[in-house]
């Protein structure tokens, strides 16, 4: 296997150009949305809404002003599949479609996928869904076609202050500490590195930098594995058997009284 | 929304699961249901059972082939279903014992083999008594189907509510007791189908009705529960159901549990069959309504940019 590999997206310097999203859309070629005229969301500079099977890149941007507007910056961040090494989708995903890659990342493969959608569920980012052109569940392979060959992925490439940032998993987390370090020195108390260390998920291998806490961002502060719920679910699913084959039991016994009792009568 | 923690679940995305999941959860544990109750009625009742067995038994039928049209023509690939059982890749089986989705494929698939042998069996008793197919109705090898077709009868009513309980997503990831609910509900909603098709056909089974209105008593009952529990269990998550959808589910809990249950005292003035019909037409709309209210509470989340919004 090969050396596991991964993105470190360093919020603080994302300036909301969406090369990412672009370069991500043409070296995939991820169909235009509504027929190329997508609505306006009315929501910041943000139209692409959401990450989806048409968009494996999302930058999202965040005003945090004043009532008066005299203080206030802008948060932005470039959204994508967390690449999680415990992951959710894959671990339900009931067609074997999605895969470990020897780069350790987590790509959903198009011809074996039936559209069941259960990946979409399990995923605590959001970050899966339908490509409605090959009706299958999509989302960023990380290039897996670009890696294979040795070069890096379409997004990282393309960004021009290096906010995404490719490489191996060990160098990128030296890189985000020595980051959070100095920005941490500069005065930015709030600044935090998510999915960066094995807490969350096994650790993600698309990790990220804030400078607000991960909610403001539309992250969750402790993703889940879905299977947490597995054995009390099917606990209670047991339990309501056997209760309801022990009522149909007793019916017997209790018609049989009623029966006899009317036959004594 | 704003004031309340907003819990993990609400960050996920929509897998647009609607009414043909829906109507297949409904249907779906009806049909497991069924089969289990008759497959009951078969191994511990009366010969005076046998007309309510076989109705179960096609009953159960009719669901399982209506199930299985719902759920392939809601995969995004419907030629590819085959893909659940079978590794497109290798030909070897697929099996994932920890994805309930995977093992409830495998369930349903058996239990439409049993439930096929079952009614050719309950056919062969009536039409054609003379024929070896009888053997599947009765005997060891009727018992046997009996046993097998309501073991995955009973898992096919209860593991769809475990396949929510094992996801992300709002509501549905938040509570681990799904599974007996939708068990539960599908036990009442079975017996219901059961009690009007045996008075619909204007049958004197009697003594078969009444075992039916004794589990569908407790099958009510611990539904009744498990929903207050469901609720109790969302925590923060609870607030899905703020507003219409909390309404609804009140409604399932009174118009498709509690009236249902205080109908059967019999102190009421009205005749019993009528009485019968009315609560069993009660609690079939009731777990539909809980079907709806489970899906489309936790669709009513939806993400926006870095926004959570809904319902
Ligand atoms: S972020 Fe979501 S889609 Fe990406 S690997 Fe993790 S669970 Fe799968």
């Amino acid at each position: 296997m090969a050396e596991p590999m991964g993105f470190f997206t360093d919020t603080s310097v994302c300036i909301g150009c969406k090369a990412c999203e672009t370069a991500c859309k043409a070296w995939n070629q991820l169909p235009a949305k509504e027929g190329g005229h997508p609505p306006m969301s009315g929501d910041s500079y943000d139209n692409t809404v959401r990450l989806s099977g048409e968009d494996w890149r999302h930058v999202k941007f965040i005003e945090q002003f004043s009532e008066d507007r005299s203080a206030g910056r802008w948060l932005m961040m470039s959204d994508v599949c967390k690449h999680c090494v415990n992951a959710p989708c894959l671990e339900v995903c009931p067609t074997g479609a999605i895969i470990r890659t020897e780069f350790d990342t987590v790509v959903i493969q198009t011809d074996a996928c039936n559209g069941c959608r259960l990946c979409i569920t399990a995923c605590p980012f959001g970050v899966i869904d339908v490509n409605p052109v090959s009706k299958t569940a999509e989302k960023c392979t990380l290039c897996y076609d670009r890696l294979q060959v040795g070069m890096q992925p379409a997004c990282a490439q393309a960004c021009p202050t290096a906010s995404i940032q490719f490489g191996p998993i060990a160098q990128l987390k030296a890189t985000a500490t020595a980051r959070l370090s100095q920005l941490q020195a500069q005065g930015e108390k709030q600044a935090s590195l998510y999915g960066a260390d094995d807490k969350m998920l096994g650790g993600l291998n698309s990790f990220y930098l804030l400078l607000d806490e991960p909610g403001v961002y539309g992250l969750p502060v402790d993703p889940k594995m879905p299977t947490r719920n597995l054995f009390w679910g099917s606990v209670s699913s047991v339990a309501a058997a056997v209760v309801l084959g022990v009522v149909g039991l007793f019916g017997f016994r209790e018609r049989r009284a009623v029966d006899e009792s009317d036959a004594d009568a | 929304m704003k004031a309340m923690p907003m819990p993990d679940t609400f960050f996920t995305a929509s897998p647009h699961w609607g009414w043909l999941i829906v109507f297949y959860f409904f249907i779906g544990g009806i049909a497991g249901a069924a089969f289990f109750l008759s497959a009951l009625l078969h191994l511990f009742g009366r010969a005076a059972d046998r007309p309510v067995v076989r109705t179960g038994y096609l009953v159960a039928l009719s669901g399982v082939i209506v199930s299985a049209i719902l759920l392939v023509v809601d995969l995004s690939r419907p030629l590819r279903f085959w893909h659940m059982l079978i590794q497109s890749n290798t030909g070897w089986p697929m099996f994932k014992a920890w994805s309930p989705m995977s093992v409830g494929s495998w369930a349903f698939a058996l239990f439409g083999v049993f439930t096929a042998l079952a009614a050719l069996g309950a056919w062969a008793e009536i039409r054609a008594p003379a024929s070896p197919l009888r053997r599947l109705a009765n005997g060891l090898p009727g018992k046997a189907i009996a046993v097998l077709g309501g073991s995955s009868g009973v898992f096919v009513a209860g593991y769809t509510g475990v396949m929510l309980s094992v996801t992300n997503r709002p509501l549905w990831g938040d509570s681990s007791v799904l599974g007996g609910l939708f068990l539960s509900s599908a036990a009442s909603g079975a017996a219901a189908v059961l009690v009007l098709a045996t008075t619909w056909r204007g049958r004197r089974d009697a003594t078969s009705l009444e075992w039916l209105q004794r589990v569908d008593r407790g099958a009510l009952m611990l539904k009744g529960v498990l929903l207050v529990a469901v609720v109790v269990s969302l925590g923060a998550a609870a607030q899905v159901l703020v507003g219409i959808w909390g309404v609804a589910l009140a409604a399932v809990l009174i118009g498709g549990v509690l009236v249902p249950l205080l109908m059967r005292r019999g102190r009421w003035s009205i005749p019993e069959r009528p009485m019968m019909v009315a609560s069993a037409l009660l609690v079939l709309a009731g777990g539909f309504l809980l079907r709806v209210v489970v899906i489309f509470s936790s669709e009513s989340v939806y993400v926006m940019g870095a926004g959570v919004h809904g319902p």
